[in-house]
């Protein structure tokens, strides 16, 4: 029988490494993050977990040693956020192009100057181009359940690529909620064995990783990691039926909220979505059409779901915690990518909210509703909104 | 004109190697990298004056390749599939045999 315990969403996290066994677990404290490894080296400690926890010096350190580990062929966990997640960067392309599953639990947290260990995406998001595939979880049972999901699908011979699995720093890394956790023969059938044929070690089968690729071959290198990805949507779905049949929790590349006769839809990541269907349930009183979604899956970017949802909206308001500076929102941009040759596509908005641990309020909200109104209406608004600001001090 | 040494490596290799790619761009097969020819960088080419070598092996011993070995006589061969052009050969040749001349392709 599944167990069910109250904790925080760095527990919860921890917990889905204990599940899915590890061989290597290899981190570096930092908030919001620490407690996963904390709580990791405490099950190894009392034996409930049979891995090699290797404390390191730095997050490069961290991620180079499970490049090390998977590269010699075992299923390789690590945590981090923010700044660690920033100094990890360059290891990050090495570990996807080396084609080594390695699974990462961030806390997202926001990124300096000012320092500032409160939530928002900007680590994960400024990652999104490294090949690693990226699951944002709005609550802790998601943050348990898309890591072990996030095992199922970077170890498939299909894709082979690194996965992380992101949950909002404090919302969820330090919240305690009910949490199930699966029983460990269910997860044990639904994940298998790491058994890969491409990258381990064997003095009988001598091989080179990581090798120099000339520009002869490093187009084709890279355009193999493309395909990995490509190859992910439809992987990931197969994870997100499989995992259904064996726990009975559905998960979708988006997850739509009273979208169907939405004339304004809401679209966000990770914890915010709560947040977001509490807010449409209060709007939906008042008569507002209104929907909100969730995209569980930034990368791959689901496009085909992006061109679904935005056939049922007049307006769709992306609502996010990052910013690339110079154009707005990563989401923003991302899915005017795959909206941008659709015959008929909805307003798109753009909402830069809840930066560096800002709580996101309803009255915020009213003022994204308001500017979308007015876009509906035929009013020209700005593409790309701050909300929340307190202009008293700007 | 004497064989390369690496000769039966190279024939092995040639006969295993393919040219797809592989995941993670692993290389499978043990000492592959003779199949990369790194001759194409050079820009000066070592030029061998038979008549002045003294068969001290110098040059044989000092190339970072290496891109030298000797034939039946003891004389240095040059393999330009693999001579970068360095010039340590012409630089340390005690009698001036080796001379680098630039090279047009």
């Amino acid at each position: 029988m599944p167990m069910r315990k109250v904790m925080k969403g760095n527990e919860a996290a921890a917990w889905a490494a204990k599940l899915a066994k590890p061989k290597v677990v290899a981190a570096f404290p930092i908030t919001p993050s620490t407690l996963v490894p904390e709580k990791i080296s405490e099950f190894v400690a009392d034996g409930e977990m049979d891995a090699e926890f290797i404390k390191v010096e730095s997050e490069h350190s961290a991620i180079s040693a499970c490049v090390g580990a998977s590269a010699a062929g075992v299923r390789t966990f690590t945590a981090t956020a923010s700044q660690g997640l920033a100094l990890m960067h360059e290891i990050l392309f090495i570990a996807a192009g080396m084609r080594l599953p390695i699974v990462m639990a961030i806390g997202n947290r926001t990124l300096s100057a000012p320092i500032n260990i409160w939530n928002d995406w900007q680590d994960t998001i400024s990652e999104r181009d490294t090949g690693w595939i990226q699951f944002y979880a709005e609550n802790n049972q998601e943050a348990l359940d898309l890591i072990l999901i996030a095992f199922k699908v970077a170890e498939d011979e299909r894709v082979l690529l690194p996965a992380m699995v992101g949950f909002d720093a404090f919302i969820l890394t330090h919240t305690v909620e009910p949490v199930e956790i699966p029983d460990q023969e269910v997860v044990d059938e639904f994940l298998g064995e790491y058994v890969p044929k491409h990258a381990y070690l064997d003095p009988a089968r001598p091989i080179t990783q990581g090798a120099l690729g000339f520009p002869v071959h490093y187009m084709e290198a890279r355009y193999t990691v493309w395909e990995a990805m490509e190859n992910a949507r439809k992987v990931i779905k197969e994870a997100f039926d499989e995992f259904e049949k064996k726990f009975g929790r559905r998960y979708h590349m988006i997850e739509e909220y009273k979208t169907d006769d939405a004339e304004i839809i809401l679209l966000t990541m990770g914890s915010l979505a709560g947040t977001l269907k509490e807010f449409v349930d209060k709007k939906r009183e008042e008569g507002i059409k209104i929907g909100a979604a969730k995209m569980t899956v930034y990368r791959p970017f689901p496009i085909e779901e992006i061109r679904a949802l935005a056939k049922k909206a007049k307006v769709l308001a992306i609502l996010e915690k990052d910013i690339s500076f110079g154009i707005g929102g990563a989401v923003f941009a991302d899915t005017s990518r795959a909206l941008i040759n659709e015959k008929e596509k909805p307003i798109m908005l753009d909402f830069i909210i809840g930066l560096g641990g800002r709580d996101v309020t309803f009255d915020q909200l009213e003022e994204v509703v308001a500017i979308s109104k007015k876009a509906l209406e035929g009013e020209k608004v700005e593409e790309v909104n701050w909300i929340g600001l307190r202009k008293e001090i700007l | 004109m004497a064989e390369s040494p690496f000769k039966a490596d190279i024939e092995r290799v040639q006969k295993e190697y393919s040219e797809k790619m592989t995941p993670g761009a692993i290389v499978y097969i043990p000492g592959s990298s003779v199949v990369n020819k790194t001759g194409g960088w050079r820009v000066f080419m070592p030029q061998f004056n038979r008549e002045k070598c003294i068969r001290c092996f110098m040059c044989y011993t000092l190339c970072p390749e290496p891109a030298i070995y000797l034939d039946e006589e003891s004389y240095p061969v040059f393999d330009y599939d693999y001579c970068k052009g360095c010039g340590i050969c012409a630089n340390e040749c005690p009698t001036k045999a080796i001379e680098m001349v630039r090279e047009s392709k």
